[in-house]
């Protein structure tokens, strides 16, 4: 099961979280230092699943952003590891090359899009066009996290 | 952005956005917004009735600047208004603002939830998919009150919408995942049941997901799903890469289905109908043979998604652990994955495989992958891989192979990460014991471990190797020349010399033949380390010194010359010094035959379940930070110490030497009850209301006039009730909470107050005792909104209690309303002096799930004092009457509390003794006497508390006819100060 959905930098500003059991919003942004911090400190030749505490976090970077799932050690790590990565595609074809700066501005479609095929989680091809037609771009402009506002959010494509 | 340039209209908010964006500073910011709010406020509040798309606009606005960190206090009723719009973006951004920004005002909610309902109700599937999404999101209690009944309505009807069916099955699931008492079960069940063969893909990962998390509560209610799951898992796995158009991921026919459903299958045991069973084994197989086929796309995403249902079918080969032809295979494709060039897939085949090293049918298959995985543990990059390398091979250890791990295990914890290391450490430990041929081996490995990882090696370990060597006459010789050697290591680690120490104590004649290990070598060379030592293995040392006397008495005048010296005699430390004074004294005043019988052998040790593997299960367990903190409390950490005590018997002053480990904080073996929590855990005992323990027995009295009731039945009258204390049934009750010891301690000296609290329960005790009856009411609080279900509390006797104590209960209601409070009288009898308390065994269901909790009941013997007032002559002439040893129990310990003479008068009293005063010539000191009142016996009893405020120490005495009960009393009462 999933426990929470991360997006966040290299320089650790989170940009895109969802949590899907209760935890503090104190505790949130510890918990998220703690998370990146592991998660960087991990090199290409180290395997995508961290044991963390009582769970597992399994993450994916995508140029400067990680993707991290934190989830119960009952969960398949390899399909949560390609349901990342269906996510980025299904963003990459919305925004058409998805970029960090997409992340932090139109943060709504970021939920709006997780939210539809996470669930805890569902075949998220199929549901592409629908996102797509169902989230119009001007009701999106919204920032979560208003410190890195104007924080050099990176325009590469993440994938 | 390329968003931006795709939206048509609300110019006004994309020019907003980039005047924001452009700010110079954080001030010009907060000016720019609060520009925009007034404009906004002006704009609600104007005559002008504003349009959809206006109102749409500014509550953007709004939703935008809340993001940004700023507080709205105003627009929740346009955003409510704008739920009511037939416009799709309008009704989407109301229910936008109300997920993010619902407040609590009541009237709010009720509009809230009225539009939620039209919507539910409109029939137009847009608008009914925003409304569940908008109920699953905010999640919260009111919102299911309200829907929680619709739900499974929606989701079941036979004209809901594919899209609306699937949102109900998730936002059913959020319902119950957050308040399970609210989603009613009912029919629709079985309906849901039947959506795992619909036709539409999304409505079948959306049902699965629902049914895994109900199905687990009650798992007959959703028997019928296996062979649908199968059924479909089988049409899935089965179809060519291309049927399922959409749900095909890079050529994989719906990966996450496929996992998803194989997971479901994994809540039940293998399919009872052969048929299903068949159709499901050939499925798992299918998915075996597809791994082997020759990849259909080069691309990593096809490999991912295949590895993902493979991993999950081999999680359910392992689940059903019945088909040894699956487990086989399993094992053999998951060993082409150990040398996979991917460091994910080598992570994970190590990890499901040492699931199946412990498998009969597959342990063998496991073991033939000894060398890859003894390479992996060797050469892995990842710490993370290494460590899963590290439980595989402790699995797949069995006596064939045992030396080959361990001795890999001890190369690979030279270099091992700090992290890991104490649990390879008690693996390597528990290996080495488990599969021990020779005993010779097992000594040899764990001198090894102390030397190679000294630091990691819990008390544990080296008490067992302790054990083992006593108890083994064969490797007393080996073990005293290995040690030995140890020894000569220019610099050794603190553990080899605690382990030296004691082996070369005990059986160091065994090597004294040897010239190069004669008994003056055997003492310089423990001595030289003596220096350098923490004083517990300082103390250990000296005990050491002592045995070497007993076995070699021509190292006498030397090691009498050492524990003269003024660093031993004058030590700050008064464990050190008290040993060095007495063993000095011993030594000079005893003759050989008293020191050769003090000081003999240690008797072998109690046979029992290593306490390595209780360790190693803790630190596994969930949350293992928290639990590893628990570990002292854990009684069976306390096993071994206990284990370890020798003797008393053999030497004449049992406090100090008693522990000839230096385990001071270990409590003697003799206390059950009260022993588990040593040290610091009790220093809250006292720290509820200061006046509580000095209840006097006046307000008691008064307590109870008050309750007793008036009617004819005295204690006596119902304790003449034929079947007294039947209530507990033969249902087995779990073990006491761990914390139910020191709740006990806090009741040894005062009778009421709060015995237990949680989230959902709280327990306060009132009692009074008078001879050898008592009488205790017990409240029991709902402290939750819910009722509780069959609510029963019971009191069980542990062995043998039931001949010494009868507790007789009276029922209580079996619900217990929110909120409300239940009474339970109990009435006891004392029959005859008793050691262990009884046990409370609360159980009831809270929210439909069963709820248990065992603690002690809070009657200890000391509750049946008749304090008794004598003169000082009387006293000195019973304490000398009680003076055979085994009359008397002592104790000496530090204090736990500040040493305030009133409070612990008020805590004597509490005790139950009366206080006597000048009967001790020392002011300072504290004496008592009372009786102890059982049906069967009375039990006279002398105490005396000598504090010592400069060492922060008391010395307790207590004489009393019985020895068991000094021994008990004296453990209840030390706990205390």
């Amino acid at each position: 099961m999933i426990k929470f959905f991360l997006m966040v930098n290299k320089q650790g500003q989170t940009r895109l979280s969802k949590y899907y059991e209760h935890v503090d919003i104190n505790k949130r942004t510890l918990l998220e230092t703690e998370v990146i911090k592991s998660c960087l400190s991990r090199s290409n030749e180290q395997c995508s699943f961290i044991e963390y505490k009582d769970f597992k976090l399994i993450y994916r970077q995508y140029a400067a952003l990680f993707i991290v799932v934190g989830v119960n050690d009952t969960e398949n790590e390899m399909a949560i590891y390609e349901f990342i990565h269906n996510f980025v595609e299904v963003l990459d074809e919305y925004f058409s090359r998805v970029s960090e700066l997409d992340v932090s501005f139109f943060n709504t479609v970021f939920h709006g899009t997780w939210q539809t095929h996470s669930g805890p989680y569902q075949e998220p091809i199929d549901e592409l066009p629908k996102i797509c037609s169902a989230l119009e771009p001007q009701q999106a402009c919204f920032s979560l996290d208003s410190s890195s506002f104007k924080g050099a959010a990176s325009t590469t494509p993440i994938y | 952005m390329p968003a931006v340039s795709k939206g048509d209209g609300m110019r006004g908010l994309a020019v907003f956005i980039s005047d924001i964006r452009n700010c110079k500073s954080k001030e010009a910011e907060i000016k720019r917004i609060n520009k925009e709010l007034a404009n906004i406020r002006s704009k609600f509040k104007g005559d002008k009735a504003l349009d959809g798309y206006s109102k749409k606009k500014y509550v953007c606005k709004l939703l935008f600047i809340f993001l940004l960190g700023h507080d709205i206090d105003f627009g929740h009723m346009e955003a409510v208004n704008l739920l009511s719009s037939n416009k799709y973006t309008e009704k989407q951004i109301g229910y936008l603002f109300i997920s993010v920004l619902v407040n609590s005002n009541s009237e709010l909610i009720r509009l809230i939830n009225n539009a939620i309902k039209n919507d539910l109700a409109s029939r137009n599937p847009t608008f009914m998919c925003l409304a569940l999404h908008c109920i699953a999101n905010v999640g919260s209690r009111e919102m299911g009150e309200a829907f929680a009944a619709d739900i499974p309505r929606i989701l079941v009807a036979g004209d809901s919408m594919d899209s609306v069916k699937q949102s109900a099955a998730l936002c059913l699931l959020r319902l119950y995942k957050a308040s399970p008492d609210l989603v009613p079960m009912g029919e629709w069940t079985a309906r849901v049941v039947h959506l795992l063969n619909d036709q539409h893909m999304g409505v079948v990962t959306a049902a699965v997901s629902l049914i895994t998390c109900l199905c687990k509560k009650n798992p007959d209610d959703f028997k019928t799903c296996i062979s649908l799951a199968v059924s479909r898992l089988s049409r899935i796995v089965s179809s060519a890469s291309t049927d399922l158009q959409d749900y095909t991921y890079y050529f994989v026919p719906a990966p996450w289905l496929s996992v998803k459903l194989l997971r479901l299958l994994q809540c039940y045991p293998p399919p009872e109908d052969a048929a299903v069973k068949g159709r499901l084994v050939e499925c798992l197989e299918t998915v075996l043979n597809k791994a082997q086929e020759p990849p259909k796309s080069k691309k990593v995403q096809h490999s991912n998604a295949k590895n993902a249902i493979l991993f999950e079918t081999i999680s359910l080969i392992i689940h059903y652990d019945s088909e040894p032809n699956l487990l086989v295979r399993a094992c053999n494709q998951l060993g082409q994955f150990l040398q996979h060039r991917e460091t994910n897939l080598r992570y994970l085949a190590l990890e499901s495989m040492c699931t199946l090293a412990s498998s009969e049918f597959s342990h063998e298959a496991v073991k033939t992958h000894i060398d890859t995985v003894i390479n992996a543990l060797k050469t892995e990059r990842d710490v993370s891989v290494r460590q899963r390398a590290a439980d595989l091979l402790y699995a797949m250890c069995d006596r064939s192979n045992a030396k080959q791990i361990v001795s890999e295990m001890l190369r690979y914890l030279e270099t091992a990460d700090y992290a890991i290391r104490e649990e390879i450490v008690l693996k390597v430990a528990i290996l080495a014991e488990k599969y021990a041929v020779d005993y010779s081996w097992y000594v040899d490995t764990i001198l090894n471990l102390i030397r190679i990882a000294g630091d990691y090696v819990s008390e544990e370990v080296w008490y067992r190797v302790l054990q083992i060597v006593t108890n083994r006459d064969d490797v007393q010789g080996y073990a005293a020349k290995t040690v030995f050697e140890a020894l000569q290591a220019p610099a050794c680690h603190e553990n080899m010399v605690k382990v030296g120490g004691y082996i070369l104590g005990e059986f160091g004649n065994l090597i004294a033949g040897d010239p190069r290990s004669s008994p003056p070598v055997q003492f310089s060379l423990l001595h030289s380390k003596f220096h350098l030592c923490s004083v517990a293995t300082r103390a250990l040392l000296l005990s050491t010194y002592i045995k070497f006397i007993n076995l070699f008495p021509e190292t006498k005048a030397t090691i009498q010359g050492v524990l003269r010296a003024g660093s031993q005699l004058r030590n700050a430390d008064v464990e050190l010094q008290q040993r060095a004074v007495e063993y000095l004294t011993l030594s000079s005043v005893a003759s050989t035959d008293v020191l050769a019988t003090v000081l003999e052998e240690m008797p072998p040790f109690p046979e029992r379940e290593s306490s390595i593997l209780a360790k190693l299960k803790r630190k596994k367990g969930p949350g293992a930070g928290s639990a590893l903190d628990d570990g002292r409390r854990d009684p069976s950490s306390n096993d071994i110490n206990g284990g370890m005590e020798p003797t008393p018997s053999t030497v004449s002053t049992p406090s100090p030497s008693a522990d000839l480990l230096g385990l001071r904080a270990a409590p003697p073996p003799a206390a059950p009850p009260a022993s588990a929590g040593a040290g610091n855990l009790l220093v809250d005992v006292f720290d509820g209301p200061a006046a509580q323990p000095s209840l006097g027995p006046t307000p008691e009295e008064a307590f109870l006039s008050e309750l007793e009731p008036p009617a004819p039945e005295s204690p006596m009258a119902l304790l003449a009730d034929p079947a007294p204390a039947a209530d507990p049934g033969p249902e087995d009750i779990g073990p006491p909470i761990p914390e139910a010891d020191e709740l006990l301690n806090k009741f040894v000296c005062k009778n009421n107050g709060v015995l237990f609290e949680n989230q959902l329960l709280q327990i306060g005790v009132k009692s009074e005792f008078r001879q050898n009856l008592g009488r205790m009411y017990l409240f029991y609080g709902n402290k939750t909104s819910v009722q509780f279900q069959n609510f029963s509390p019971t009191v069980v006797h542990p062995g043998d209690l039931q001949t010494q104590l009868a507790v007789q209960t009276k029922r209580v209601a079996a619900q217990v309303d929110g909120g409300a409070q239940v009474q339970q009288v109990l009435n006891i009898e004392c029959l005859r002096d008793f050691l262990t308390p009884p046990l409370l065994s609360v159980r009831f269901r809270y929210g439909g799930a069963p709820q248990a909790l065992t603690l002690k009941l809070p009657v200890t013997i000391n509750k049946f004092f008749q304090p008794t007032e004598m003169a000082a002559q009387d006293f000195f002439q019973r304490w000398k009457q009680l003076s055979l040893p085994q009359q008397e129990a002592q104790k000496i310990f530090k204090a736990n509390h500040p040493m305030d003479a009133e409070v612990t008068k008020a805590k004597l009293l509490g005790f139950g003794s009366a206080l006597l005063d000048n009967v001790d010539p020392n002011p300072e000191n504290f004496v008592g006497a009372g009786i102890i009142q059982t049906k069967a016996l009375q039990v006279g009893c002398l105490l005396r508390l000598e504090p010592n405020a400069q060492a922060q120490m008391y010395r307790l005495t207590l004489r009393t006819s019985k020895e068991p009960v000094s021994r008990h009393l004296c453990e209840l009462l030390a706990q205390q100060f």
